[in-house]
C-alpha cells in the first residue's frame, strides 16, 4: 500500500479548502487513506497548501499515529503503559510479535512469516500489518489493551492476541473491524450502534455532579435566562477549578476571555486525555456527552464565542462518529446553531489529535489545531487573549464543562457545598493497578487517599501514583493526605502499586514515557529526561553510587526550572518522589562498596555488548 | 623535600598529548627539578609501584587493556588528570561509536579500500585486547580529578597545570589556555 | 526618562530600557551580557536553548522572550543560573557529536565559546553518541547534523530573512532533527550559499564548502576573549566616560 496518490492528496486538500491551518487534518486523512504520508505525498501537500515542505514533514513526524513509511492496512498498537505491563502486556506483545512474524516497529508484514513457530498458520493479512507500541490509550482499568487501527481491544491475553491475528487473516475484504474483533460490546453507550466497542465503562461510584443521572438540559436553560456576565459570576461563586490537573479557576479564565478584544472567540474542550492512568474523560465522553456539550455551550454564551471545538485524542477515535451524531442531534433539537438565546449562535465540531501527549498542554493543543507541531507557546500572551487563530480562546477539560452544566442545573451554592474548603465539587478518579475494583470513582474533593484505597479494594499497597507520572508517587505514610487542590492535586489518575512491584523500574518506565512524549523544543526536557533515565536505570541494575542521588536531584532541578512547559516542569517527578518518599528503596539498591568509582561503568556489560555486536568468538572467553 | 612523582600513559590516543608534554621545551629542565617520573612511555616503566602524586592519562578507553591501565592509574595516583580530548570525550577514536561494531571490523579488516586479507579473517587472537562496545571517555570509567582539554593541550597549558598542582596552587587556567582544539 | 522607558534592575544594577524590548536586549544595551545560543539579532526570539534563562521577578524565564517591565528585578549572573547554564551546555554537548578537534568552526563556534566562558573542561553527563545524518548533496553547503544544536536559527532566517522555508524540524524529543524542504536532501531545496540561513548557524552544522580552516589558530573569534566580551566592553567604556 502507501502508493503516493497525487489525486487523492489533491482531493483531501480540496476538502479542507487548501487551508494551511488544517494541515494536521490533511495529513491525518492522507495517512488514513494511503496508510502513510510518504515523500511524494508530502511534496504534493506542500505544493497544494503552499507551505514549506519541511513544515509538512515536521507535522507528520511529530505525531505518533502518523507515518512517513508504509504501515499496511492494519496497524496494531500495543499499549506499553506501566499498568498494561503489570497486567501481562509484555506477554501479549510477544504473542502478537510471534503470531504475526513482524517485530515491533519493524515495518509491514503479512502475518505469514509467523506460521509454524508459534505463529498463526494459514493465510496472509491482506494489505499487510504493522506492529507498534503506544503510550497509555486510556484503558488501564481493562489492561492490557491495544488498538487495531481505531478499534480498541481490551483485557488481552496471549491467546486473545493469537485469536485477533487469526481473525485478521480470515477477514474478508471489507468486514467491519469492530464487529470482527469484539465478541460482545461493553456497557452503556459502548454498545451504541455508532460505537460498538468492547470497552467497559467500569463506573464504580457515581457522584452527584458528573455521573449522576442527566436527562434534561436544565443547566443550559437556566444559564440562558441569565446575562453572560451573570453566568460568569455564578461560575466564580461556585469556585469551580479546572479538572485537567492545573486547577486554574474557571470563572477567572472565562472573565479574561470575555474581556479580551476579538471579533471571534473560541471555546475548546480538551479531550486529549493523555496522562498515563487517566481514563475518566473516555467514560464521560461515552456517557455524559450532552452534559459536556451543554457546558461548552454555556461557556460560549458567557464569553461570547460562536464556535466550540472538541480536541479528541487519536486513541479515542472510536468515539468520533458517536459524538458527531450527538452533535447532529443537538443541532436538530435546537441546542446548537443560531438563535439559541438572545441572538446567541453556537456550534461545536470535533477535531482529532494524532498521538501526542504534550498536546494536552493548552497552547500545544492550539498549535496542533492550527495544523502545526504540538509545541507549547510562549505565555504570555495567554489563550484568553490570543489563542486559536490568534483569537481569544478558552480551553477547559471535559470534566470541567460537565461541572459547568451541573452548576447551572443545581446552583453554585449546591456545588460549592460539596467537597472541601478550597476545592468545591467532586473529582472523577480513574483508578487502576493493584486493586480489586479498578474503574471510575466520582468522589467529593477532600477525601483521603486511604478511603479511596478502601473503596477500590487495594490491600498490601506499597505506593500510589497520584496524578499519573507527572504527579507524584505517594508512600503509605502519606495515605491520610487528601485529594484536593491544596493537598494532593490530581487530574484524576490513581495507580496502585503493591509490595511486589519494583518502584524504581516503574519510575524508569515513566521516564521512558516522558522521553517519548517530549516535544523536543527546549534543551532541558529534550535531553534531561534521557539523562535521568540513564542514571535511574543504572541504580535499578545495581551499578549505582551514593553520589547518584545528588546528581539526580540537581539534574531534576535544572529540568524543572529551565523547561518551557508543564511537561518538563513535572517529568522529573517520578525521580524526585522516589528520592523523597522512598529513600530506603534507593539505598538498598545501591551497593555499599561500588567498585566503579561512581561512574557506573561495568566492564563485563561492555564486553558482552561488544561480543553481541561484533559476533567475534574471542568475546565468549572469561573476562 | 623529596620530588613529586608523576606517571603518564597513553590509552586510545595518538601520543600527540605526550608530544605536547615534550613541547614544554627547556622548561623540562625545571620540571625534572620538581618531579620524578614513575610509569611512563618516556622511561618505559611498565607498572606503577606505590603511590604517585599526579597521573596524566592521554586517550580514552577503547579496549579492555585500556580499562585495566586506567584502573591501575586511578588506584595509584593521588590526582588523576585526563590529558587531551580523547581522554575527555573519546576524541577521533570515538567516531566509531556511531557505527555498529561489526561494520567497524569489516571495514577495517575485510572491506576497506586498502585491505589485503585473502583469508578474510578478522584478527581474533586471545592475546589481542578485546574492543569495548564503544570508546569511553576516562571519566566514564573511573573518577577523574581534572580535565585538560585540547588536541593536544598546548605545552603552556600542561606546564601551567603541572606547575599549579606541584606547587599546591589552585588549578585555574587563564581563558587562552583552555581550548578544545 | 521618556514615557516609553521603564526602569529595571539586573543583578542589582539599575538600567533604563524601552518598554518594548526584551530583558536580553535591555541588558545588552547596557553592557550586560546574558549568555544565549538560539537568539540571533534580527530573528524572532525562539526561547528554546534556555541558556539565557534568568529570574524575572523570581520566575525563571528566558531573557530572549521576557519583555521588560517597570520595576522588574532580574537575576542573571547568580550561582544558580550559572549552574543551570552549565548543565544546559553540557546537555547540548552530550546529545550531539561535537568533535571540536577537527571541526572547521572551532574557534568561531558559539557553543564551544559558551562552554569556554562557563569554564567547562568536560561535561558532567555521559555522552549519548547518537546517530545523526550528514547531507553533502548541495554543491556549496554541507549539513553535519552531528553538530546541530536545534537552535532553529537557520529555520527562522530562511523563513524570515530569505523568504524561503528551506529548513524545519523532523521528529520529536531526543530524536528531533534538522529537516530540509525536499525529499532529495539540501540539493533539492532553493538554498543559496549566500542565504542568511547559512551564516545564522552558531555551530559547525551548516558549513560553506571549500572554506575549511580559513583563520589561523589564535586569531579566531573566541581564541583570545570570551564570547560576550564585546558587549561587556561597551559597559567598561561607558563606565570610563
Amino acid at each position: 500500500m502507501c502508493v503516493s496518490n497525487e489525486a487523492a492528496v489533491r482531493e483531501v486538500c480540496e476538502r479542507f479548502d487548501h487551508d494551511r491551518t488544517r494541515l494536521l487534518d490533511v495529513v491525518r486523512e492522507v495517512d488514513e487513506r494511503l496508510r502513510c504520508v510518504d515523500d511524494r505525498s508530502m511534496d504534493a501537500i506542500a505544493r497544494e497548501l503552499k507551505v514549506p515542505r519541511a513544515d509538512v514533514e515536521g507535522v507528520v513526524s511529530f505525531y505518533s499515529f502518523l507515518s512517513t513509511k508504509d504501515k499496511g492496512e492494519i496497524t496494531i498498537r500495543v499499549c506499553n503503559d506501566v499498568v498494561d505491563r503489570m497486567k501481562g502486556g509484555d506477554e501479549v506483545a510477544a504473542a502478537f510479535e510471534q503470531a504475526l512474524g513482524v517485530p515491533f516497529g519493524g515495518g509491514v508484514g503479512r502475518g505469514s512469516a509467523g506460521a509454524g513457530k508459534g505463529g498463526v498458520d494459514g493465510g496472509d493479512i491482506e494489505g499487510g500489518v504493522s506492529l507498534e507500541y503506544t503510550s497509555c490509550i486510556g484503558m488501564c482499568d481493562q489492561a492490557p489493551a491495544a488498538l487495531v487501527n481505531d478499534v480498541v481491544v481490551t483485557r488481552l491475553t496471549p491467546s486473545a492476541a493469537r485469536t485477533i491475528v487469526r481473525k485478521l487473516k480470515d477477514r474478508s475484504g471489507s468486514e467491519d473491524l469492530r464487529t470482527l474483533l469484539a465478541d460482545s460490546f461493553g456497557d452503556g453507550n459502548n454498545s451504541h450502534d455508532l460505537v460498538r466497542s468492547m470497552v467497559e465503562n467500569s463506573i464504580r461510584r457515581a457522584g452527584e455532579v458528573v455521573l449522576a443521572p442527566y436527562e434534561s438540559d436544565a443547566g443550559l436553560t437556566n444559564a440562558f435566562s441569565s446575562s453572560p456576565q451573570e453566568v460568569i459570576r455564578v461560575i466564580k461563586a461556585s469556585r469551580l477549578r479546572g479538572r485537567g490537573g492545573a486547577g486554574f479557576p474557571a470563572g477567572v479564565k472565562w472573565e479574561h476571555t470575555r474581556a479580551a478584544a476579538g471579533d471571534q472567540k473560541y471555546i475548546i474542550c480538551n479531550a486529549d486525555e493523555g496522562e498515563p492512568g487517566t481514563f475518566k474523560d473516555r467514560v464521560i465522553l461515552t456517557e455524559r456527552a450532552h452534559l459536556m456539550f451543554d457546558g461548552m455551550t454555556i461557556a460560549g454564551y458567557a464569553i461570547g464565542a460562536t464556535q466550540g471545538i472538541v480536541y479528541l485524542r487519536a486513541e479515542y477515535a472510536y468515539l468520533r462518529h458517536f459524538l458527531d451524531d450527538v452533535l447532529a442531534a443537538r443541532r436538530r433539537d435546537g441546542r446548537l446553531g443560531s438563535g439559541l438565546a438572545d441572538g446567541f449562535s453556537f456550534d461545536i465540531q470535533i477535531r482529532m489529535g494524532a498521538g501526542a501527549y504534550v498536546c494536552g498542554e493548552e497552547t500545544a493543543l492550539i498549535e496542533s489545531l492550527e495544523g502545526k507541531r504540538g509545541q507549547p507557546r510562549f505565555k504570555p500572551p495567554f489563550p484568553a487573549v490570543k489563542g486559536y487563530l490568534g483569537k481569544p480562546t478558552c480551553v477547559n477539560n471535559v470534566e470541567t464543562f460537565c461541572c459547568v452544566a451541573r452548576i447551572f442545573e443545581k446552583g453554585s451554592a449546591w456545588f460549592s457545598s460539596i467537597g472541601s474548603a478550597g476545592s468545591s465539587g467532586t473529582k472523577v478518579l480513574s483508578i487502576s493497578g493493584d486493586c480489586h475494583r479498578p474503574g471510575i470513582y466520582e468522589v467529593p474533593f477532600g477525601v483521603s487517599l486511604r478511603d479511596v484505597l478502601a473503596l477500590c479494594g487495594a490491600t498490601d499497597v506499597a505506593a500510589v501514583q497520584v496524578g499519573g507520572p507527572s504527579g507524584r508517587m505517594v508512600p503509605p505514610a502519606d495515605f491520610d493526605r487528601t485529594l484536593c487542590y491544596d493537598d494532593l492535586a490530581t487530574g484524576g489518575a490513581l495507580i496502585v502499586f503493591n509490595q511486589g512491584r519494583d518502584l524504581i523500574d516503574i519510575a524508569s518506565q515513566y521516564l521512558g514515557f516522558f522521553i517519548h512524549e517530549s516535544c523536543g523544543y527546549c534543551t532541558p526536557c529534550r535531553v534531561g529526561n534521557t539523562l535521568l533515565k540513564e542514571r535511574i536505570d543504572r541504580i535499578r541494575d545495581g551499578h549505582g553510587h551514593p553520589s547518584d542521588l545528588d546528581y539526580l536531584k540537581e539534574l531534576s532541578s535544572t529540568i524543572t526550572t529551565a523547561s518551557r512547559c508543564g511537561l518538563g516542569w513535572t517529568s522529573p517527578n517520578p525521580v524526585t518522589s522516589l528520592i523523597t518518599g522512598f529513600p530506603e528503596l534507593l539505598e538498598q539498591r545501591i551497593p555499599l562498596d561500588p567498585s566503579n568509582n561512581g561512574t557506573g561503568f561495568d566492564l563485563e556489560t561492555s564486553l558482552r555488548k561488544a561480543g553481541q555486536d561484533s559476533g567475534l568468538p574471542s568475546y565468549e572467553m572469561e573476562v | 623535600m623529596s620530588k613529586a612523582k608523576v606517571a603518564t600513559t597513553s590509552l586510545c590516543g595518538c601520543f600527540g598529548c605526550h608530544m605536547s608534554v615534550l613541547d614544554i621545551d627547556e622548561r623540562i629542565l625545571d620540571l625534572v627539578q620538581l618531579v620524578e617520573f614513575d610509569r611512563s612511555p618516556i622511561n618505559d616503566i611498565k607498572h606503577i609501584e606505590g603511590t604517585v602524586d599526579v597521573g596524566l592519562v592521554e586517550g580514552g578507553c577503547a579496549n579492555e587493556e585500556n580499562v585495566a591501565v586506567l584502573r591501575e592509574f586511578r588506584e595509584h595516583c593521588k590526582v588523576l588528570i585526563s590529558l587531551g580530548d580523547c581522554a575527555i570525550n573519546g576524541g577521533v577514536p570515538a567516531l566509531r561509536n556511531m557505527v555498529p561494531l561489526k561494520e567497524c571490523f569489516e571495514e577495517a579488516y575485510l572491506q576497506g579500500p586498502t585491505v589485503h586479507n585473502p583469508e578474510g579473517r578478522i584478527p581474533d587472537d586471545p592475546e589481542i585486547p578485546r574492543l569495548l562496545d564503544k570508546v569511553y571517555p576516562c571519566h566514564e570509567v573511573v573518577k577523574v580529578d581534572y580535565h585538560l582539554p585540547g588536541c593536544p593541550p598546548s605545552a603552556d597549558t600542561i606546564w601551567a597545570a603541572l606547575n599549579a598542582l606541584l606547587t599546591g596552587a589552585p588549578l585555574e587556567l587563564p581563558y587562552q589556555l583552555v581550548k578544545y582544539d | 526618562m521618556s514615557s516609553h522607558e521603564v526602569t529595571l534592575f539586573i543583578d542589582g544594577k539599575e538600567i533604563q530600557a524601552n518598554k518594548d524590548v526584551t530583558v536580553l536586549e535591555a541588558a545588552e544595551e547596557n553592557g550586560i551580557y546574558i549568555p544565549r545560543l538560539c537568539w540571533l539579532k534580527g530573528l524572532s526570539p525562539f526561547g528554546a536553548c534556555r541558556v539565557c534563562l534568568v529570574r524575572a521577578n523570581g520566575r525563571p524565564q528566558p531573557a530572549c522572550t521576557q519583555r521588560v517591565m517597570d520595576g522588574m528585578v532580574v537575576d542573571n549572573d547568580t550561582e544558580e543560573l550559572r549552574g543551570i547554564r552549565r548543565n544546559i551546555i553540557d546537555m547540548i554537548f552530550v546529545e550531539g557529536n561535537h568533535f571540536c578537534m577537527f571541526c572547521e568552526k572551532s574557534g568561531n563556534c558559539e557553543l564551544q565559546a559558551m562552554a569556554y566562558r562557563h569554564g567547562i573542561t568536560a561535561p558532567k553527563y555521559p555522552f549519548l553518541f547518537p546517530q545523526k545524518a550528514v547531507d553533502a548533496s548541495h554543491p556549496d553547503v554541507l549539513i553535519d547534523r552531528n553538530r546541530c544544536i536545534l537552535c532553529s536559527r537557520c529555520v527562522r532566517a530562511s523563513k524570515e530573512q530569505d523568504g524561503k522555508g528551506v529548513f524545519g524540524f523532523t521528529g520529536r524529543s531526543i530524536d528531533k532533527r534538522l529537516a530540509v524542504s525536499s525529499g532529495e536532501g539540501l540539493a533539492g531545496t532553493t538554498l543559496d550559499v549566500d542565504d542568511e540561513a547559512v551564516s545564522a548557524c552558531p555551530v559547525g552544522c551548516l558549513m560553506k564548502k571549500r572554506v575549511g580552516y580559513a583563520i589561523p589558530v589564535g586569531e579566531r573569534r573566541y581564541d583570545q576573549e570570551p564570547i560576550g566580551s564585546d558587549i561587556e566592553s561597551v559597559a567598561a567604556n561607558k563606565g570610563g566616560e
